[in-house]
């Protein structure tokens, strides 16, 4: 790893006072960054950790939407009570992320910010139709994810916490890889009551909605309506792990049991 | 006199320390004053290494020295070894290219050792490799063996043109293809046996230690044989005479083959240690594990067995392609021919056998011994012909095993083994009975109605073990003995302290030898303490590998113990004023013959060391013995493995549902580390079978470097085990062992392969079958 | 960037002046001289590098000395009584044979440990799907399953 100077704010406006420099790096959780950094792949000149920031971890439910603090482990939306009765695919997911160890340490806003296209919660979060809010105002999940690694985010900008709507119905099938455990292909389906959205994480470089899978399924909400529907591998990703047809492939059979597990 | 321990359950004596965090591994090891290495690798797989500047890297905060290969060809520091000479089929030595512990001039695969920077501290050191210029011309490379050979492949080495080490045979090729013509039915297969990466969990690391005071040094390193490390460095490669190199293997973290070898990490902190004259400190990082530690398998093999028409085996050919890598590690030559082709006769009686192996140099990490070593790769062979055969002849599979099993010993194979002895019917049919094979078909119906596809299959593998009988191991081309040392140092109470040459890095030498000893002393396990792994303490040893520990290692402890006996049948004699042919001896009690007067051998200690009473004339006092032993013939386990996989058929997944393990281990000490040792090697089988590729693309860039892409089984990979034994002693060591720890690594890839053609109804399938190979085959059949 | 850092290690207050680069894992090997807690890859999927800190299980390979700053870490060093006598898990996995080479024991049993107060009566497939995060390449899992399946009972029952 290579040397940076070290911030410790105890609030979120120095954070992103301190954040703002061009080669800085927020560390939340560090599952991902910490990774990055000691393989050399990420060099920050500036580490500025929000993990003793308090307000930013806390999950928070009413009858219409689920808001979690950036700062909250996964463990805790996966082990959360109250998310598992209003949201049962979110608690759900947050449980498939990395391991044990790692669910313990990783954030949703950390997750959220890095943007890696083969993590769960964008699936959760562009699925679900939630809204992200930052130290600079509120991004609706539809125009947050902005590419590979890419993001919203504005140098300095600051993930607080995310709300996220409650759905009538939803589920989250993973296909991992099976050396990273990261998704090859994760599927998020949620039956809104308002229409259907089916967001994409792991098969492209951004996780993406399927416009005709939403279509099918809001017609009539049953697997059926996705098992023959064929998605077309261009550009989505090819690695050793799976060609771009095994993916388009996957997709659809990762749709069709989200839809089976969320009728249960 | 306590319960027998041969046998035993016993709970493993060196847990203690490893459960609360007080095993000492390389990385564990601090010495004061130590520096940090940290070696510059090659990024490309074939390059000419113009000119390396090290001004900026010196001139970096904390950093005392950086060398280069010219630093060690002006110190006159020789190139790495290969401890195995193979002739090839024109009566020539195989090729034999130098092996640089730092490049010079040419880098030939991802990770080469280039440079190394020594510093104050391990960031200092990795931040200035990062400051060492290199400049390389990039030149074409060739990962692949198939490709090698091929005309314009870019050549590695100028002493083996062609990029040929070696093309070796054995067998009689007339015989085999005048058994060919006559057949009735060939079964024929062309597979790769996928290359895998060893991934010890604990990484490689070395400490060197010069002493000016002494003009000595030592080297701490993870290793499974220091006084072969001790060997290979001081003789061949330092000039140093070896009382001059102590080498210490401490708590090791796993071995499987990849810490046999002298390594050039090794060889450099030991050489820089005088250098700078401070300790050197090198830990490998798991991506450097990756690039650097010798892989495994890696052949490419055209397998034909030809029948009668009743099924029994007339003949095998096979031509194999094998992957050395861009050098020869130390035993690398050995694996794909005398551990390899010596074993294809398998359980049967195939009464001609010819293999041609052809070995490759390629721009990819050095290939070598990985659990199992050659002889996965021969079962295999064997046993995926084998059942491919009986489906193409529609016979059962156990029926066609059973056609032509061996059933008389000894049995000399045409592949220059001679079997002692096992029961391989009596084996398969407990395999069978355990794996509950005749209610597989109602568990096939079941999953069909579940939507899974069910397959079962089987492998019935043989090894040779217990390596290896010296003079043969030389005629075969060996440089080096291969036999195994061990002293029984009696103290004068009557507690005992074990030297072994055998190393133990996970197989719990520590309570078996024990077990061994305490036995047949007849003293509590307690009393007895296992010393391995220092050649300061250890008085020689060939180390742990081939699962040769127990067979070898612990017969010489056994000819020690007999030393013992006998000196102590003398001690006891005179102290009972009893002839000391009258004079029995019982685990611990020396009696005289029909009477009722007898010694312990806690009294018969003391007697040696406190020698008042004492037959001076004849004997000296204390009770030390050692003794060497090298065995008469290897040492063949067998088994049959029933594998049953479930496959969903939408997304490619194989799930091993079952899995069954009959082993012939011979005697076993303690069942409890036999089945753990079982279980252990499954799951390395599996792995192969099912998620472990290493794959280099055709630039020789290693794509799986890490455990992001290279898949070792996980916990919910793999399921519980059913294991048993069934024993057929050895007959050429008197504990009547075999060797276990490599069984389930040969067996398991063949016979889940077996499962998976079953269960998809297609021939072959290359390994791992990973989802997407197997959806593919999936696709292409429903297309066919 | 030196910076001190202060937490609790095994009960231990402790308080260094450590690069901010420092991992975790560095700190308690280099700079405790724990040498308990394993380092088995670079890429956080090992877990032979499991602690504690504040009462969960986590990957000190993945974690920054600083981000510890004011926790309590509990290593495998720290997990047996102050007499010696072993951990109801530790006795566990003596007994099912549950480690060979015993370099990613420790992150197992601290792993476990943490699991089994969670999961008191958890399934062989709920043990082996929390292992998710541990790699182990000599058991074959069997007997470390059947370890954390005893350990949580005897744990449960208050050994």
């Amino acid at each position: 790893m290579h040397a940076f100077n070290y911030h410790r704010p105890s609030n979120v406006n120095d954070a992103a006072a301190q954040a703002v420099k061009v080669e800085a790096k927020v560390l939340a959780g560090g599952q991902s960054l910490v990774q990055a950094m000691k393989l050399r792949l990420a060099a920050p000149t500036d580490i500025v950790d929000i993990g003793m920031i308090k307000d930013l971890a806390g999950i928070k439910v009413d009858a219409k939407s689920v808001s979690i603090g950036a700062m909250t482990r996964h463990a805790e939306v996966a082990g959360s009570a109250e998310v598992q009765k209003a949201i049962p695919a979110l608690a759900a997911l947050a449980g498939m992320i990395g391991d044990r160890q790692v669910r313990n340490m990783g954030t949703l806003g950390g997750a959220l910010a890095n943007n890696d296209p083969a993590a769960d919660y964008p699936a959760a979060v562009l699925g679900l139709g939630a809204t992200i809010t930052t130290t600079k105002g509120t991004h609706a999940a539809d125009k947050f994810f902005k590419g590979l690694y890419e993001t919203a985010l504005k140098p300095g900008e600051i993930i607080t916490s995310v709300s996220f709507p409650i759905p009538k119905r939803a589920a989250y099938m993973k296909f991992k890889n099976q050396a990273s455990r990261f998704a090859i292909v994760g599927v998020f389906v949620a039956d809104t009551g308002a229409g259907v959205r089916v967001a994409v994480t792991g098969a492209a470089p951004c996780v993406l909605r399927l416009a005709e899978m939403e279509k099918a399924l809001g017609a009539k909400f049953a697997p059926e309506s996705v098992a023959n529907l064929k998605v077309k591998a261009d550009g989505l990703n090819s690695d050793l792990h799976a060609s771009a047809e095994y993916r388009a492939h996957l997709i659809t059979v990762m749709a069709k049991r989200a839809v089976e597990a969320a009728m249960k | 006199m306590g319960a027998p321990l041969i046998g035993a359950r016993i709970q493993r004596k060196e847990d203690y320390r490893f459960l609360t965090g007080a095993g000492q591994y390389t990385d564990d090891v601090t010495i004061q004053r130590q520096t940090h290495a940290v070696f510059v690798r090659s990024p490309h797989a074939h390059a000419k290494i113009r000119s390396i500047r090290k001004d900026k890297a010196l001139k970096a905060p904390g950093v005392i020295a950086v060398f280069t290969g010219e630093d060690l060809a002006a110190a006159k520091v020789g190139g790495l070894p290969c401890g195995w000479l193979i002739t090839d089929v024109a009566g020539q030595p195989m090729k034999e290219p130098p092996h640089p512990c730092l490049a010079q001039g040419k880098a030939r695969y991802v990770g080469d050792h280039v440079a190394v920077v020594i510093a104050e501290t391990l960031d200092e050191a990795s931040d200035a490799a990062e400051l060492v210029e290199v400049d390389y011309e990039v030149l074409a490379a060739v990962a692949d063996a198939s490709m090698a050979r091929a005309k314009g492949a870019p050549q590695l080495h100028d002493v083996a043109p062609d990029n040929t080490c070696y093309v070796w045979a054995l067998g009689d090729k007339a015989a085999t293809d005048a058994a060919f013509a006559k057949a009735a039915h060939v079964t024929k297969l062309e597979f790769v046996n996928n290359r895998l990466i060893p991934n010890a969990i604990e990484p490689r690391a070395a400490i060197g230690l010069y002493s000016r005071a002494e003009d000595a040094y030592t080297l701490y390193v993870s290793n499974q044989n220091p006084h072969v490390e001790r060997l290979l460095m001081a003789a061949f490669v330092l000039g140093l005479p070896e009382h001059k190199l102590r080498v210490v293997a401490p708590d090791v973290g796993g071995g499987f083959g990849s810490k046999i070898y002298l390594y050039a990490e090794d060889v450099v902190v030991t050489w820089a240690s005088k250098q700078v004259n401070r300790p050197v400190k090198w830990t490998a990082e798991r991506s450097e594990s990756f690039v650097s530690d010798a892989h495994g398998r890696d052949h490419h093999t055209i397998a034909e067995l030809a029948m009668d028409k009743d099924g029994k085996f007339l003949a095998l050919r096979v031509k194999t392609t094998a992957n050395m890598g861009a050098y020869l590690s130390t035993f690398a030559s050995a694996i794909p021919t005398i551990l390899y082709a010596t074993l294809l006769a398998g359980q049967y009686t195939t009464p001609a056998i010819h293999v041609e192996v052809t070995a490759v140099f390629t721009n990819t990490a050095p290939v070598d011994a990985y659990r199992g070593a050659g002889r996965p790769e021969a079962t295999y062979v064997v046993e995926r012909l084998v059942e491919t055969a009986a489906r193409e002849m529609k016979l059962d599979p156990a029926e066609i095993r059973r056609r032509n099993f061996i059933k008389q010993f000894p049995y000399q194979t045409p592949v220059a083994l001679l079997y002692d002895i096992g029961d391989y019917e009596a084996t398969m049919a407990a395999a069978i009975k355990l794996a509950d094979v005749a209610g597989f078909p109602q568990r096939r119906k079941e999953a069909e109605a579940r939507g899974k596809l069910r397959g079962l299959g089987y492998a019935a593998y043989i090894e040779a073990c217990g390596i290896a009988p010296s003079a043969v191991a030389g005629a075969l081309g060996a440089r080096a003995g291969l036999f195994e040392a061990g002293e029984i140092r009696v103290h004068p109470t009557g507690s005992v302290t074990v030297f072994t040459g055998s190393h133990s890095h996970g197989q719990g030498h520590e309570t078996t030898f024990a077990q061994v000893v305490a036995d047949r002393f007849g003293l509590p396990i307690e009393s007895v303490d296992i010393v391995h792994g220092d050649t300061s303490k250890v008085l020689f040893g060939m180390g742990t590998y081939g699962s040769r520990s127990l067979a070898v290692g612990g017969t010489a402890i056994v000819k020690a113990m007999d030393k013992i006996i006998a000196k102590g049948k003398k001690i006891a004699a005179h102290l009972l004023e009893a002839a000391e042919g009258d004079i029995e001896y019982d685990r611990g009690v020396f009696k005289v013959a029909g009477t009722d007067k007898q010694k312990m051998f806690g009294e018969v200690a003391f007697a040696a060391y406190v020698p008042h009473n004492y037959p001076h004339d004849k004997l000296e006092p204390g009770l030390n013995e050692n003794a060497f032993y090298d065995p008469s013939n290897f040492t063949f386990p067998a088994g049959t493995y029933v594998c049953e996989v479930e496959i969903d058929r939408e997304t490619g997944t194989t799930k091993v549902v079952n899995f069954t393990a009959v082993d012939d281990f011979g005697k076993i000490v303690n069942p409890m580390i036999v089945e753990g040792q079982v279980h252990g090697g499954i799951t390395q089988g599996i792995g192969q079978a099912l998620t472990e590729g290493c794959r280099y693309d055709a630039t020789g860039q290693l794509t799986t470097g890490s455990f992001m892409d290279y898949c070792i089984p996980r916990a919910d990979d793999v399921p519980s085990y059913k294991v048993d034994t069934r024993e057929t002693a050895c007959t050429h060591n008197p504990l009547g062992v075999k060797g276990c720890g490599e069984a389930g690594a040969i067996g398991a890839p063949a016979a889940l392969m077996n499962a998976i053609t079953d269960a998809l109804g297609i021939k072959d399938l290359p390994m791992p079958a990973t989802p997407q190979t197997v959806w593919k085959a999936l696709q292409s059949k429903k297309a066919a | 960037m030196a910076i001190r850092v202060s937490m609790k290690v095994n009960g231990k207050a402790v308080s260094v002046e450590v690069e901010a680069r420092t991992l975790l894992v560095t700190f308690i090997r280099e700079n405790l001289r724990l040498t308990g807690t394993h380092v088995g890859c670079d890429t956080a999927q090992c877990g032979a590098c499991t602690v504690h800190m504040n009462g969960k299980a986590v990957k000190s390979c993945s974690i920054l000395a600083m981000q510890a700053e004011g926790a309590e870490i509990l290593t495998i060093e720290g997990l047996a009584k102050a007499d010696g006598t072993l951990h109801a898990m530790q006795a566990a996995f003596k007994e099912n044979h549950g480690l060979q080479c015993g370099f990613c024991t420790p992150g197992m049993v601290m792993n476990a440990v943490d699991f089994a107060k969670r999961h008191p009566n958890a399934s062989e497939l709920q043990v082996r799907e929390s292992l998710e995060g541990n790699l182990c390449r000599c058991t074959g899992y069997h007997n470390i399953v059947k370890s954390i399946v005893a350990g949580s009972k005897a744990m449960a029952a208050g050994k």
